[in-house]
């Protein structure tokens, strides 16, 4: 079908009410923040240009450093946390059984359930009185229940915790996909030469699964990034500031303390790290994609 | 993996898992004060409504519920009605740039939060969006059309292009081959978008946050998160609150799981 020139009018009409959203309340706002990243701007004060200035403040802040440090480190530590209860997850339901339906809709649940719910919950399951986790761990001895969400430690541990099992069935999700599409004959080619279980699954699935992890490593590195409303509920950046993440740092400069300039410099900081990884993405990923669309 | 004691209790631990923490907040949500404060906790519940009596009267929840009803069903029917013919496009027409505009949606998709926020905030005041659901309808369309645009373009693909020649050789519009011919095939696809537009926005709290300061008008992410009691937590009726939350979603999760996994993966790893 070679689009006619009318054809091609239709289609901008089509995709320009979609493209005016975008363009309004996502590209330019992401552009403002760039440019409002280059002035200083106190609540009562005068907006005044600083250039570069408040990166320059961004490198020197250690609070920021330390952000940035436990931010990377939740990402890690949950990225490859849910890689591997996803992928275990994804071998369950990707077999045939009875009631498969509903075990894949309660593996589901955990995604759906909203973030804020689902930080509640762990909150209440690590209270240091009332909690499920002191009473499964240590029973009736109250004496040893611990204030898990007081310990710096232990708090880091509760949000990669409460992310990890809210979205391993999103990474589950994707890696299933990845399953569907290998072949069965594979699989009975290689036990009929003798491959155990664990051959099968080191030799044949985990490699033709590359792709399938690929996109659900990077899908879940860039939404781990975003984490704020675990750490908004459950600890508010504390103890200290040892759960403090570079988003909820940001969101408190931005529109607790109102320093517009130097809150902005962390989200487009935040948006930069977050955009090279995309990049990588799309050229891994979907550019793959994009190519394989019949033309 | 073919070995039965495996599967079982690999099937097992994934429903135990993924289930057995919400289930206990579940049974709190079914307790009296008096069990919810007990050290060490209680297991089973007396089957107690108190506590959604409470949520829902005193702490207002019916409001919160509301205003979710009505942000996240706006939300939805408006990018539906803006991704559905900007998918068509995409998928059919293929004006120039087509592959450029899907990796550039993509990217957009992939912004985080905070890059916008404080931005949307300032476009709202001026608009005097702040405080309205509108306000917070209006960005929610923005953020739910990279998905949506994505998961409706590949399933206008999969649909035999010889179905709009034909209506285009029968001398229909390309308006009228996707309103007459294509949208009803594409029905399942559309619903799998609805559902996880709405989910997207009832589960919504940053922008929610930002945007909806008056408790008038706050969606129930932003409810639950605020909860506050008189001098302890109010741990029973955050449950209740909770549950109540997150009960349609799960209907809506055990009608349509199938539905829901196919627009997840969204042909991400297809090929």
């Amino acid at each position: 079908m070679t689009p006619s020139t009318r054809d091609r009018t239709t289609a901008w009409f089509m995709i320009i009410p979609a493209l005016t959203f975008v363009a309004v309340f996502s590209l330019y706002p992401a552009m403002d923040s760039f440019l409002l990243s280059l002035y200083s701007e106190f609540p009562g004060s005068e907006r005044s240009f600083v250039g570069f200035g408040n990166y320059a403040e961004l490198f020197r802040d250690p609070v920021a450093y330390q952000a940035f440090i436990v931010t990377l480190g939740f990402v890690l530590l949950s990225t490859i946390l849910e890689l591997i209860l996803g992928t275990g997850s994804a071998l369950v339901i990707h077999e045939r059984f009875r009631g498969r339906g509903w075990v894949r809709a309660a593996v589901l649940i955990p995604w759906t359930i909203p973030t804020v719910v689902a930080s509640q919950m762990w909150r209440f399951l690590l209270n240091d009185q009332y909690g499920a986790v002191n009473a499964v761990l240590f029973g009736d001895r109250v004496e040893a229940y611990v204030p898990w969400l007081a310990d710096p430690w232990m708090a880091f541990g509760a949000i990669v915790l409460a992310d990890v099992w809210k979205t391993s069935s999103f990474a589950g999700l994707l890696i299933l996909a990845g399953l569907q599409v290998i072949p069965d004959e594979t699989y009975d080619a290689a036990r009929i030469d003798g491959a155990t279980a664990w051959q099968r699954f080191r030799h044949i699935t985990l490699p033709l699964l590359k792709p399938a992890l690929l996109t659900a490593l990077l899908f879940r590195t860039i939404d781990a990034f975003r984490v704020f409303d675990l750490v908004f509920v459950m600890t508010q950046g504390g103890p200290g500031d040892a759960t403090q993440v570079i988003q909820f740092y940001g969101y408190k400069t931005l529109f607790t303390e109102g320093r517009v300039g130097y809150g902005t410099t962390i989200s487009v900081t935040v948006f930069v790290v977050i955009a090279i990884l995309s990049l990588f993405y799309v050229r891994t990923v979907g550019s793959k994609l994009l190519q394989q669309e019949p033309a | 993996m073919t070995n039965r004691p495996v599967l079982v209790g690999g099937i097992l631990l994934a429903v135990l898992g993924s289930l057995g923490p919400f289930l206990w907040f579940v049974m709190t949500s079914f307790k009296s004060q008096i069990q919810v404060e007990a050290i060490p906790p209680t297991w089973w519940p007396d089957g107690n409504l108190g506590f959604y009596a409470s949520a829902l009267i005193e702490h207002r929840l019916f409001h919160y519920v509301r205003n979710s009803v009505i942000v996240a069903g706006a939300t939805t029917i408006i990018t539906l009605a803006v991704a559905t013919p900007a998918a068509y496009a995409l998928a059919r027409l293929r004006p120039q740039g087509t592959a450029w505009l899907l990796g550039g949606l993509l990217c957009v998709a992939m912004f985080p939060p905070i890059v916008m926020a404080g931005p949307i905030w300032q476009i709202l005041d001026s608009l005097g969006g702040l405080n309205t659901h509108w306000g917070l309808v209006l960005p929610y369309v923005s953020l739910t059309l990279p998905l949506a645009v994505w998961i409706l373009t590949t399933f206008f693909q999969e649909l035999p292009f010889e179905l709009d020649e034909a209506a285009r050789i029968d001398g229909c519009t390309a308006w009228q081959a996707l309103s007459k011919v294509l949208l009803p095939l594409a029905a399942p696809g559309l619903f799998t978008t609805a559902i996880l537009t709405f989910i997207y926005a009832w589960n919504e709290f940053f922008f929610a946050l930002l945007i909806l300061t008056d408790p008038e008008q706050q969606t129930l992410p932003v409810g639950i998160a605020l909860f506050q009691g008189e001098f302890i937590m109010p741990w029973g009726e955050i449950a209740a609150a909770s549950v109540i939350a997150t009960l349609p979603l799960i209907i809506v999760v055990l009608l349509f799981q199938r539905g829901i996994i196919n627009g997840l993966s969204f042909g991400a790893v297809k090929g």
